[in-house]
C-alpha cells in the first residue's frame, strides 16, 4: 500500500483524530500526509512522530473550513502525484463529508468507518449501531478508508517530516456552499466523538441545577459529558450532548452512565465504549447488563465519593 | 420544489441482531422493518413541510427488493406523492448511489435528502456519493433548513461546533436530529397511500466495490462487576489499576 491520509485541521492545530488516522496510515504502509488551510507554527511537523516523511501542505486560507469539493479536489490530486494507492482520512464529520465524493472521483472502493487494522484480506467496521462487526472484502484496486473516531491508538515511532508547499487550483465553483457563520458550542472541552472518557447523565439527576455533580467528576477526570435524551428534549442540556440512536455514537474508553436506565436506543450510541461504569439506585436497570461496572446507589451520594478518589488518584500523579 | 428523498429500509433498534448462511447474511427472522430513521423523521419530514407550505412534490426513492414495499407505503401514507424502488438487494453504499443518481439525473430535482446515515449499515456516505455523481454541493449533518427560493440556508451541527451556511439549489443534503419532529400517519394518509403510484425500476448498477465478506456478534460482556455504594471509591482503582482507563 502506498498511502496518501489526510490531516484534518481545525483552527490551525491537528485534529486528535488525525493523529489517529495518520499513525494508522503508516502502520499499513508508506505514508504522505495532506494538510488544508492555516497551520499553526510546529503543528504539522508533529506528524513525524507516527513515520510520516512528507506532509504536503495547500496554505490557503479560503480552505479553513472543510468543502468536500475543494478537499476532494486537492486529494485526488495529491495522490497522483505522490503515486497513492490508498486514501485514508477519520470516519468524522469532515472524513464523511469529503470520503464518499473521493471515492466516486477516484473510482476507488469505499469503506466506510473502520475500526482496526486489515486482517486476512478484509477489515472490519461495526454495523447495526454497534450491535454487530462486518468484515469487508479488501479489493486489489484503489480504496478510500475512513477510520473511527477513538479506534486506533496512536503509535509515536519517531522519525521527522519534511512540510511542502502544495498548490492546487481550486476555483469558486469548488466550494460546496458559502459559510456565513460558525459558533463553538464545545465551551473550550474536547469535542465529544473525540473524548477518552465521557461522564453521561440521565433523567435520574432530577433537574439541571443538579449537574454540579456531573461536571465535577467530568473535570476530575478530563472527561466530556453527555446525557441520554429526554434530558436533552427537556433542556436540561445542550441538545450537542444527546447520546444514543436519535443523537450521536460515541466510542470513548470510559464512559460513566449516571441516572440512566439504559434503554436500547440509548445503548446504540454508546455500545462500543470500552469500559461502562453504571451508577443507577434501580437494581433491576437494564443498564447493568451491558456495564463492566456497577455501583446500585443514590447518585447525589455516590458520585461526590467517586470524584474526591479521582482528585486524590490524579494528585498522587 | 421537486424534493427527492432516499429511504432506506432498516430493522427496528430493538431488534435481536442475528446472523444466517455461515454468517454472511442478517436473518430477517421475526425482525420488524422501518423506515431507517434519520431518513423517515428529520429528511422526509422536512421535505413534506417545505412541500406544504411551498408547493412542490415529495418523491421517495429506494433501492431495495420487494419486501420494501411496506416502507415505501409508510412514505407515502405519511404524505410522500409518489415513490420509485430500484429492484436491487444492496451490496454496498456504491450500489444505492449509483442507481439513484441514474434515476435523480432523468428527472430535475432542487433537492435530493437522505439521512446522516443508516442504522443498520453505519456507513453514512450515500449522500456524498450523489453528489459527486450528479456535480452538486453537498451539505451533510444538516440539523435545520430553511428554503428561500433557490436558496437555502442550514445550520450543521458537528465536532464541538455550529456551521450555518447558505447554499443554492439543486444541492444534495444530508440530515440529522433537530430538522423536523416525527410524524405517525393518519388515516387519511394511510388510505391515500394504498392508490399513490410506486414504479419499479431496474437497477444500472450491480458491481460490488466494497461489499461484506461475512458478519461477527461483538465477545458477550462477561458479566458486571457490581461494587458497594459505601465502596464507591475503590471503582477509581479498579478502573486505574485493573481496566487501566484512568
Ligand atoms: C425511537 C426512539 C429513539 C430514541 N433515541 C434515544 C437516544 O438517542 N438516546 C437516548 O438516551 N434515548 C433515546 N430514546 C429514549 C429511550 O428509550 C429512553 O426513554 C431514554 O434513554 C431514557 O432516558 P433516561 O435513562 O435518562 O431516563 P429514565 O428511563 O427515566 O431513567 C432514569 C434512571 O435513573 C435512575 N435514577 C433515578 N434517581 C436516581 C438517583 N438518585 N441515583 C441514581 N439513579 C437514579 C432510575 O432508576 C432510572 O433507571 C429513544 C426512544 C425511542 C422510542
Amino acid at each position: 500500500m502506498t498511502n496518501l491520509v489526510f490531516a484534518e485541521l481545525s483552527n490551525g492545530k491537528l485534529r486528535k483524530t488525525s493523529h489517529e488516522v495518520v499513525a494508522y496510515s503508516c502502520k499499513l504502509g508508506p505514508t504522505t500526509a495532506v494538510a488544508i488551510g492555516q497551520a499553526d507554527a510546529g503543528e504539522l511537523e508533529k506528524l513525524g512522530a507516527y513515520g510520516v516523511t512528507k506532509v504536503l501542505h495547500v496554505n490557503d486560507q479560503r480552505l479553513n473550513n472543510v468543502f468536500s469539493k475543494a478537499y476532494t479536489k486537492i486529494l485526488v490530486e495529491a495522490a497522483a502525484m505522490v503515486g497513492a494507492d490508498t486514501i485514508l482520512l477519520s470516519h468524522n464529520s469532515a472524513g464523511k463529508s469529503i470520503a464518499p465524493r473521493v471515492a466516486v472521483r477516484w473510482n476507488a472502493s469505499l469503506y466506510p468507518g473502520v475500526n482496526s487494522l486489515p486482517e486476512n484480506g478484509s477489515i472490519r467496521k461495526a454495523v447495526f449501531s454497534g450491535k454487530a462487526f462486518a468484515d469487508l472484502t479488501l479489493g486489489e484496486g484503489l480504496k478510500v478508508i475512513t477510520l473511527n473516531p477513538n479506534s486506533y491508538k496512536p503509535e509515536i515511532t519517531g522519525g521527522s517530516a519534511t512540510i511542502e508547499a502544495l498548490t492546487i487550483n481550486v476555483a469558486d465553483a469548488d466550494f460546496d456552499y458559502t459559510v456565513l457563520s460558525i459558533e463553538d458550542e464545545s465551551g473550550g472541552h474536547i469535542p465529544l466523538p473525540e473524548a477518552e472518557i465521557v461522564v453521561s447523565g440521565g433523567r435520574g439527576l432530577k433537574g439541571p441545577e443538579n449537574w454540579g455533580i456531573i461536571e465535577d467528576l467530568a473535570g476530575a477526570l478530563g472527561a466530556a459529558t453527555a446525557c441520554s435524551r429526554p434530558v436533552a428534549d427537556i433542556g436540561w442540556r445542550p441538545h450537542h450532548e444527546h447520546v444514543g440512536q436519535t443523537g450521536i455514537t460515541i466510542k470513548p474508553t470510559l464512559y460513566i452512565a449516571v441516572g440512566i436506565s439504559g434503554a436500547i436506543q440509548h445503548l446504540a450510541g454508546v455500545n462500543q465504549s470500552k469500559v461502562i461504569v453504571v451508577i443507577n439506585k434501580d437494581p433491576e436497570a437494564p443498564f447493568f447488563k451491558a456495564a463492566d461496572y456497577g455501583i446500585v446507589g443514590d447518585a447525589f451520594e455516590v458520585l461526590p465519593k467517586i470524584t474526591e478518589a479521582v482528585k486524590k488518584l490524579k494528585s498522587e500523579g | 420544489m421537486k424534493l427527492l428523498v432516499c429511504i432506506s429500509k432498516a430493522p427496528d433498534t430493538t431488534s435481536k441482531i442475528a446472523f444466517t448462511d455461515g454468517n454472511t447474511k442478517f436473518s430477517e427472522a421475526g425482525v420488524q422493518f422501518i423506515i431507517n430513521p434519520y431518513d423517515e423523521w428529520y429528511a422526509l419530514v422536512r421535505a413534506l413541510e417545505l412541500k406544504e407550505t411551498l408547493g412542490g412534490t415529495v418523491t421517495v426513492i429506494n433501492a431495495g427488493k420487494a419486501d420494501s414495499e411496506q416502507i415505501i407505503r409508510k412514505a407515502l401514507a405519511l404524505g410522500a406523492d409518489d415513490a420509485v424502488r430500484i429492484d436491487l438487494d444492496p451490496a454496498d453504499a456504491y450500489q444505492v448511489a449509483a442507481n439513484i443518481a441514474a434515476y435523480a439525473k432523468t428527472e430535475q430535482f432542487d433537492i435530493i435528502l437522505t439521512g446522516k446515515e443508516t442504522i443498520d449499515y453505519n456507513g453514512g456516505v450515500v449522500g456524498g456519493m450523489l453528489a459527486e455523481m450528479l456535480d452538486l454541493p453537498y451539505v451533510s449533518m444538516s440539523s435545520k433548513l430553511d428554503v428561500d427560493g433557490t436558496t437555502i440556508k442550514i445550520e450543521r451541527e458537528m465536532e464541538g461546533v455550529k456551521e450555518t451556511v447558505q447554499v443554492k439549489t439543486p444541492c444534495v443534503i444530508s440530515a440529522q436530529k433537530g430538522m423536523a419532529e416525527a410524524r405517525i400517519p393518519n388515516m387519511r394518509g394511510i388510505l391515500a397511500s394504498k392508490t399513490k403510484p410506486v414504479k419499479v425500476i431496474n437497477p444500472d448498477v450491480t458491481v460490488v466495490k466494497a461489499g461484506v465478506k461475512v458478519f461477527a456478534l461483538p465477545a458477550e460482556k462477561t458479566g458486571c462487576k457490581m461494587i458497594s455504594p459505601d465502596d464507591a471509591a475503590q471503582l477509581v482503582g479498579m478502573l486505574h489499576n485493573d481496566a487501566k482507563v484512568i
